[in-house]
């Protein structure tokens, strides 16, 4: 696990990408640096790491593409896979070593407070929360790149879907906007939900007796609770959608607020992400 | 050693590879032969667990490949079809990390890095980047990546391809002394490269087991001696019933010839059996003027065309023992070949000359000619080639 990880590291830096990615991360905090707190005099550090977040929209995508999608191309996968090395062992290693990499600008961001620090006083437990909250959120961004680039073989492809992922999650504040939050619109839109997600259930297990089960049991209970109270229903999209809210779960460590339901959604969606790129790893070698 | 139970693999309606079982217990290198898309590499891939077969078993060194995976792959060396390397990293980087993968002690790896890259003649290109190496280079980065850790069973697909005919030879050689400490699996679709180095050669097609057997044995698979080409000026009857009369004849086959008012005669001796003076003071005495006469043996490439070209026609079900090893045996035979053996004589093959390292056994045998050697001629055009 450890040995690829540091030959991850080592190829991310002799490729340019791990250098291009560290560049980007680097050059956009201090040009906001520079607007926020140097130009513009303000005290809170978190206001650059929230301007620069969406540079992880183009950073993540530019790390991860190649991560599997690369060994998949040239086959290397074969070496990796044929090791006496695990599954989940290799996927963690290889997970490891982009959070590494993303390290190092994270280290040298740190400095960044103790320059206000020089102009005046600012609180350290505050903004260090932000900037760790801001890791948090980037390892998490990280692990989907990881899991988009083990589910296809080109590198450009990877890449692209990456990015329209992390812009979903990255406007999914706006995107809940579109949709009604009236209790009768929210009950419909679910009974469509549960009904695509039976369909799929029966696409995948090709079993039309469980996708049946799962189509009339999901419809008759979200029925049953219209029933019971229709006003519970108020909103329930917006709920829904704000689960794919990433940069959202941000604004409180923004504040300084060291928030423990965020610190759990964040290690949530790395281990999930983490364990789905396992399955598709695993399913390949199945089909 | 490496034992494999009904292996199968699906794609879809499509059997890749199917019901294959085989065992190999003694080192020796092993021949995987098939023609292309005969599930040699699918094979290759499920033994190493780089693929997970739909249904069947590979038992590595005691170890289910799925059950206990990491166990059953300390074991292996692969060299799959396209060297798996990193084209950015030097070949001593690789190396390295190759061993780093394989979970050699720390303080062992630069030994045994040293030690491959000297077997497989590298040393000197130790600090060159993969991307710029050639063909035949990066193949023996491959091979040096397998040998890795002195695992007990290597498999390597297609070990020789895009080397030069100088590293063939080296590399020949390599793999022989190789199958002296390991159990070397290899495939190949070209002959005279498995003939040349290995021990036993196991046929492949259309994702089932034909044959596993001796380069020797199976030349001798279906004629198991010499087939005799004539041509003769005469009727086609005085010509079968000439070669009927005539002793020492185990099957023949005759047919039209491009010769004016001549028949082309494919005869089979039996074994050890020099048929050709008494062919000729036969025919000369009944008045059939040969035209002429060829000795012809059964090669490779032949078994191997016609053990391939009919996947579902054919089927020997036995075992037996080759050099002292017991290699299981499961062929799939056809009914259609099955009842054509009947009116073979049992001793038309003696297999106490062969090299006198094999007994095989009778049914087997006459199996084996039954593919070539057909006593019963149908209508000419049909059997012509």
């Amino acid at each position: 696990m450890l040995a690829i990880c540091k030959k991850e590291i080592l190829s991310c830096m002799n490729s340019m990408v791990g250098c291009v990615f560290i560049a980007l991360l680097l050059a956009l905090c201090g040009v906001y640096f520079t607007a926020y707190h140097l130009n513009g005099a303000y005290p809170k550090f978190s206001y650059t790491l929230q301007g620069m977040s969406v540079v992880f929209l183009i950073a993540v995508p530019i790390l991860t593409m190649r991560s599997l999608a690369e060994e998949r191309r040239q086959k290397t996968d074969q070496l990796l896979l044929t090791s006496p090395v695990s599954v989940p062992r290799i996927v963690f290693g290889k997970y490891l070593a982009l959070v590494g990499i993303f390290a190092i600008p994270m280290v040298v961001i740190c400095f960044y407070p103790l320059i206000l620090r020089a102009f005046g006083s600012i609180s350290f437990r505050e903004t260090y929360t932000g900037v760790f909250g801001f890791f948090l959120m980037g390892c998490a961004y990280l692990s989907i790149g990881l899991l988009v680039s083990s589910l296809t073989e080109s590198t450009i492809i990877s890449a692209v879907i990456c990015f329209l992922v992390l812009f979903l999650t990255y406007l999914m504040d706006g995107i809940e906007n579109f949709f009604p939050s009236t209790s009768a619109a929210s009950f419909i839109s679910l009974l469509v939900l549960f009904a695509i997600l039976s369909l799929l259930i029966w696409h995948w297990t090709k079993n039309s007796l469980i996708g049946g089960i799962c189509l009339v049991g999901s419809e008759a209970a979200c029925a049953i609770c219209y029933r019971v109270s229709a006003s519970s229903f108020q909103g329930v999209i917006q709920k829904i959608l704000d689960v794919f809210y990433i940069s959202g779960r941000f604004s409180n460590f923004a504040d300084g607020i060291f928030d423990i339901d965020g610190v759990v959604y964040f290690l949530l969606v790395i281990v999930i992400c983490l364990f789905l790129t396992v399955q598709s790893i695993q399913k390949r070698r199945w089909s | 050693m490496i034992e494999v139970k009904n292996l199968t693999k699906r794609y879809g309606d499509h059997a890749a590879v199917d019901a294959i079982s085989f065992r190999v217990e003694k080192k020796g290198v092993y021949g995987f032969l098939g023609p292309n898309g005969a599930g040699k590499s699918t094979t290759m891939n499920i033994l190493t667990g780089y693929l997970a077969p739909t249904s069947g078993d590979v038992i590595v060194d005691g170890h289910d490949i799925l059950e206990e995976p990491e166990a059953a792959k300390r074991s292996l060396g692969y060299l799959p079809e396209i060297p798996p390397l990193y084209t950015d990293m030097t070949v001593g980087e690789y190396l390295r990390f190759a061993a780093e993968l394989r979970q050699i002690p720390k303080n062992q790896i630069a030994q045994s890095v040293e030690s491959v890259m000297a077997k497989t003649d590298i040393t000197n290109m130790k600090d060159r980047l993969i991307k710029n190496l050639s063909k035949g280079y990066r193949q023996r980065t491959g091979l040096a990546q397998a040998l890795l850790g002195n695992p007990k069973i290597l498999i390597l697909d297609e070990p020789m391809v895009g080397l030069d005919p100088k590293q063939i030879v080296e590399i020949r050689q390599l793999i022989r002394g190789l199958g002296k400490e390991h159990i070397v699996i290899l495939s190949s679709h070209i002959l005279s490269e498995v003939q040349e180095i290995c021990d036993t050669i196991i046929i492949i097609s259309h994702g089932k087991l034909v044959a596993i057997d001796t380069p020797q044995n199976l030349e001798r698979y279906m004629s198991g001696s010499e087939i005799l080409q004539v041509t003769a000026r005469g009727s086609k009857t005085a010509i079968e019933r000439a070669l009927a009369a005539l002793p020492g004849v185990a099957g023949y086959k005759v047919t039209g010839s491009e010769e004016k008012d001549a028949c082309d005669a494919e005869v089979t001796a039996e074994e050890g059996k020099d048929i050709r003076e008494d062919l000729f003071y036969l025919f000369a005495e009944k008045k059939l003027p040969v035209l002429r006469m060829q000795m012809e043996k059964a090669s490779l490439e032949k078994v191997f065309l016609e053990l391939t070209s009919q996947p579902d026609t054919e089927k020997t079900d036995s075992s037996k023992k080759t050099r002292g090893k017991r290699v299981h045996v499961s062929l799939d035979l056809g009914e259609a070949e099955e009842d054509d053996d009947e009116p073979l004589p049992d001793d038309i093959l003696n297999p106490g000359e062969e090299d006198g390292q094999t007994a095989e056994d009778a049914p087997e045998t006459s199996e084996d000619s039954a593919k070539d050697v057909q006593p019963e001629t149908s209508s000419d055009g049909k059997e012509e080639d």
